[in-house]
This record gives C-alpha cells, sequence and structure tokens, in this order.
C-alpha cells in the first residue's frame, strides 16, 4: 500500500465513522427486529457485516421470522435491494480506467446508501481506498449494532427506539439537501420524490406494492423525467465535490 | 430441517442475493457509458431514490406522525445549512424524542 493509499484509506475511515455512528442507532433497532426472528448475536453481527442493506435485512428478518419460504426471502431480497443495483450502475462510471477487475467488484459488494452517497461525491475518480475504508468502519459499527439490539433489544424503552429510528432517514436528508441546493434539478427531483412517493403510499392499490416496489418504480420514472428534461453534461457529473 | 439450519440457510440467502445485485452491473458496464440519457438517469437515481425512501417512512418510523414530520423538516434545515450526517442524525433523533416525550404520557 502506497502512502497515497494509505492516506486515503485513512480518509475513508474517518468519512465512515459519523455514518457508522448513524447505523450504530438503525442496526440496533434492527438488531431487536433480528433477535425476535430467532437470529443469536453472532448470528446477527455476520448478517449485518455482509449484508450491510437496512431496507433489506429488516425485510430479511421479517421473512425469517414467519418462517417463510426460501424463494420467498431470496424475491423479498431483491425487491428490496433493487436500488443497487442502479447504485451499481452509477458507480461504474466512478471507476478509473483499468481500475482491475477484483477491485470493481469490491467496490461493488461496498455499496450501501450512504458509502455510495459519499463515493459519489468523491472528487474526481474513486479511489477504491476511499469506500473500502469508509466500509471497514461503518461496516464493524452496523454488525455491533445489529448484535448489541439482538442482546439488549427487550429492555429498551420504545420511545427511545422511536427516536433512534429516524436517525437513518436524517442521514439521508444530509445526502441529498447540499447537492439540492447547489442544483435546481436535483432539487426538483428530490421534491417530486417526496411528493410521489407520499401519493403512492395513499393511492389505492398502488399502496398495496411494497414499499421497495415503489421505490423502485418511482426512482426509475422520476430520474428518466429528469434526464430527458434536463440532460446533465460531463462537468455537472465531475465537479461534485464533497462537503468536506 | 432443525430452525437452526433454516437460519443459517436465510442468512447465506440474504448474504449472497445482496451482493450479487450490487456487483451484477459491474461486468456488463466497463468504461463510460457514452449515451447523454443513460449518463443524466445515473446522474439522478441516488437522490430520487433517497427521497423516495425518506418521505413519508419518517413519518411511520415515529410513533405520532408528527415527530416525523418536525424530524423531516429539522433534517431539510439543518443540512440546508451544511450540518453533516451525524449532527443531522442527531438533531431528528433528539426532536423526536422531545415531541414524544411530551405527546404520549
Amino acid at each position: 500500500m502506497t502512502k497515497q493509499t494509505g492516506r486515503i484509506f485513512l480518509k475513508g475511515m474517518r468519512h465512515g465513522f459519523p455514518i457508522g455512528l448513524g447505523y450504530f442507532a438503525v442496526s440496533f433497532s434492527l438488531g431487536v427486529i433480528a433477535g425476535k426472528a430467532g437470529l443469536n448475536a453472532l448470528q446477527g453481527f455476520v448478517t449485518s457485516l455482509f449484508v450491510r442493506a437496512s431496507a433489506g435485512e429488516y425485510g430479511g428478518y421479517t421473512q425469517i421470522a414467519e418462517s417463510a419460504a426460501f424463494i420467498e426471502l431470496f424475491i423479498m431480497c431483491i425487491v428490496t435491494n433493487a436500488r443497487y443495483l442502479l447504485m451499481g450502475a452509477a458507480l461504474t462510471q466512478k471507476f478509473k480506467t483499468g481500475e482491475s477487475f477484483i477491485k470493481r467488484i469490491l467496490m461493488g459488494c461496498c455499496i450501501t446508501d450512504e458509502i455510495f452517497a459519499i463515493s459519489i461525491s468523491y472528487p474526481g475518480q474513486l479511489e477504491p481506498a476511499y469506500p473500502f475504508g469508509a466500509t471497514l468502519v461503518a461496516g464493524i459499527m452496523w454488525a455491533l449494532g445489529t448484535a448489541l439490539g439482538i442482546i439488549a433489544g427487550e429492555v429498551m424503552p420504545l420511545r427511545v427506539v422511536s427516536a433512534l429510528s429516524v436517525a437513518l432517514y436524517g442521514m439521508f436528508l444530509a445526502i441529498i439537501i447540499p447537492p439540492a441546493k447547489k442544483n435546481l434539478a436535483v432539487a426538483v427531483c428530490v421534491a417530486s420524490g417526496f411528493i410521489l412517493s407520499y401519493l403512492c403510499s395513499i393511492i389505492p392499490v398502488v399502496n398495496q406494492l411494497s414499499s421497495g416496489i415503489r421505490t423502485i418504480i418511482l426512482t426509475i420514472i422520476i430520474s428518466a423525467a429528469a434526464a430527458i428534461i434536463k440532460p446533465v453534461n460531463d462537468s455537472d457529473v465531475t465537479k461534485e465535490d464533497t462537503n468536506e | 430441517m432443525s430452525n437452526e439450519l433454516y437460519i443459517l440457510l436465510c442468512i447465506l440467502i440474504m448474504i449472497l442475493t445482496t451482493n450479487a445485485i450490487r456487483i451484477l452491473p459491474i461486468p456488463l458496464i466497463r468504461g463510460k457509458i457514452q449515451n447523454k440519457f443513460i449518463r443524466s438517469f445515473l446522474f439522478y437515481v441516488p437522490y430520487v431514490t433517497l427521497a423516495v425512501m425518506t418521505f413519508p417512512a419518517i413519518m411511520e418510523a415515529t410513533q405520532v406522525p408528527i415527530a416525523g414530520i418536525a424530524a423531516l423538516l429539522a433534517g431539510i434545515i439543518a443540512s440546508y445549512f451544511g450540518l453533516g450526517l451525524f449532527p443531522v442524525a442527531i438533531i431528528c433523533c433528539a426532536l423526536v424524542f422531545g415531541i414524544e416525550w411530551f405527546m404520549i404520557p
């Protein structure tokens, strides 16, 4: 590892830490659910470390709790995580030309909503050490939170669980609002996302679809509309600097 | 099948499926996409996904919807003024805790 790579790895770890703190709060409440589904702390730790998907794990644990068939669990994983497919495709555009295949794959495995967000806002082309460092820290904290949630879950007062459950959304807002402030098209996309997502949750029939499916459909429709109405120039995509 | 084995197999399915979805596009897309539409589409995807996942879900995550709405507004204002991931998350949590403290005896 060169000195430069080491520095980037450390930067990734530093940026991964606040993400990890937010994760910890969320994965703790996820651990409560995993515990109810019958996982022990070690199983929860391993699952969370290698899956690292909030909605995906939530969906998975609820399926396990219902002793669902493997095929149902498999479909649930695909539906709740399908957005990662879009994120993986978007991430390929940040890879350096000639980046090794194994590093591309490993960077793909690092994708979570937050790691993807900081990776995509990395200045210029993505250095693999950055998402690796961030994932090391944030992933371990995510897994620890789940394990502790399984152990301590039952004793947590409901109002604490309720307060912690919005941590994830607070983080999402901190990721999407700053770019929306700088770019009107992004702001319109975010606002349409809020409004249409709300409408889809109250309109009959549509609101029977799982939230994972609604997320995918709305993401495709709104992003495609934005891409047609306001195509981006190369400069828009590359000038995205970090908020640091 | 024992319950223990069932859980282990479920864990394996979750790990394999989730990571397969993440890496599936990578061997398929090599190099820069030239198509302007697809490039623009992929540029907007992350923001739209996160926005769609945030609302109305934030309202359903709390015990009283108004606490979730307050957290949403506070989160938007705090991030607008440049606060980072962690401070924004903490503000949202604290607000929900405070509001529910008064609204739920």
